[in-house]
């Protein structure tokens, strides 16, 4: 038992439970940190320091590193608290769908548009 | 006595938020979201609330995840805003009712609703959004507000039953508190969206469609859907629709749909809009004149 209580997978469908939030705390507790100027200020000023203030496992500095959505998510990132890192990038949650769905942020769009007909 | 004149659902996008600031509303992109709102600012200016409680989920402004109540109650004489990480505009601070929010607390604890009370409460763009939607312009809000916060970020979520209950609750608690108050309710988020994962920019119309029509007509019927359900068919953050149901539970008159639109996309997501009316029924004011 590691908290899944699901009966099945839901394909690309991250579900984020007590094992991911356990994984995650780290990564997830400096992105919420992000909700203050001065922190995000200080991640762009050192950003190796920052993620060691914060004691990031390697997976999840690497994720970091690499600006790696997916990744994130599969150390432990809730997409919310994500957002906030991301916002330090000047991504939205567009661009951010287009990285991990392989798609231009454009064709993204697109698809999103389409949905609605 | 108090008295639920209605209730109001939105979807709370931030980008709502800096398209507000920035004055976009009659750009082609914003137009067919922003102007169904003009016929619900008649409809409050007609239905006048004093007090709104809205049915929102925090996504890591107040809470984070070392200790994160799956409901939370506001108890505070204001609530405020603050820098979410991404840009939004800081909204200007509401003003709460303390009598109420105590008389709600009691009351969900009495019906065995184990809530978080929160006497000092951030409140996020799920809260901010809305309210900017219903009442622009600026100035001064023309209603007190209480904040009733679900979690939908970290599984185990409650589940749809467990919230049109918790709505039920608030709806029993309200009608019976002893000031002459008009209440809205306001339940935000939804519709269909994921935002993680390879599925990312999955929307569901034809689910979207149908929870807007049983949510007024038959909302129990939604209950049976299970969390996992709402994950699959309205997507990782479709699941906002919790708010929805515990908004629609607070409605214990006759309900009848006022106006309601859904347009897609906005942002990644599809946007629904739904105002209901709430009229006592005959056998709840009896009750209410025996109690």
């Amino acid at each position: 038992m590691n908290g899944q209580q699901f009966e099945h997978e839901i394909e690309g469908t991250p579900i984020f439970d007590g094992a991911r939030a356990q994984k995650g705390y780290a990564l997830n507790k400096m992105c919420y940190s992000f909700n203050e100027v001065a922190n995000r200020v200080a991640f762009v000023a050192d950003e190796d320091a920052y993620c060691a203030r914060f004691h990031l496992t390697a997976e999840q500095r690497e994720a970091v590193r690499r600006r790696d959505v997916l990744a994130m998510i599969e150390a432990g990132g809730n997409i919310y608290y994500l957002a906030k890192l991301a916002g330090i990038f000047g991504l939205g949650v567009q661009d951010i769908g287009a990285q991990q769905t392989g798609m231009s942020v454009e064709a993204f769009k697109a698809k999103l548009a389409a949905a609605g007909t | 006595m108090a008295r639920i004149i209605g209730a109001v659902s939105t979807s709370h996008i931030p980008s709502i938020g800096n398209a507000i600031a920035r004055k976009l509303e009659k750009d082609a992109y914003w137009r067919p979201f922003f102007e169904p709102f003009v016929p619900v600012h008649a409809w409050l200016k007609e239905v006048r609330p004093d007090v709104v409680v809205a049915v929102y989920n925090d996504h890591g402004l107040n809470f984070f995840l070392d200790k994160l109540p799956t409901f939370a109650v506001g108890a505070a004489a204001e609530y405020h805003h603050a820098d979410e990480g991404w840009g939004l505009p800081i909204a200007r601070p509401f003003y709460g009712d303390q009598r109420l929010s105590w008389h709600l607390i009691n009351a969900l604890v009495a019906a065995e609703f184990d809530i978080v009370t929160c006497q000092e409460m951030l409140v996020d763009h799920a809260f901010t959004v809305p309210m900017s939607l219903l009442w622009p312009g600026g100035g001064e809000w023309p209603v007190k507000a209480i904040p009733v916060e679900v979690n939908t970020v970290q599984h185990p979520l409650p589940s749809p039953r467990r919230c049109f209950h918790l709505g039920r609750a608030i709806g029993r608690a309200i009608e019976s508190y002893d000031q002459d108050l008009r209440v809205l309710i306001l339940g935000t988020g939804g519709l269909s969206h994921q935002l993680d994962g390879t599925r990312a920019g999955f929307i569901n119309k034809p689910f979207d469609l149908m929870c807007l029509e049983k949510i007024v007509s038959d909302p129990e019927e939604l209950t049976r859907y299970s969390v996992h359900d709402l994950v699959e068919l309205a997507g990782a953050q479709g699941v906002e629709l919790l708010n929805w149901l515990v908004m629609r539970g607070a409605l214990l008159g006759r309900v009848s749909q006022v106006h309601r639109n859904y347009h897609v996309p906005i942002s990644n997501t599809a946007t629904g809009l739904l105002v209901l009316e709430n009229q006592p029924q005959a056998s709840l004011l009896d009750y209410r004149r025996a109690g």
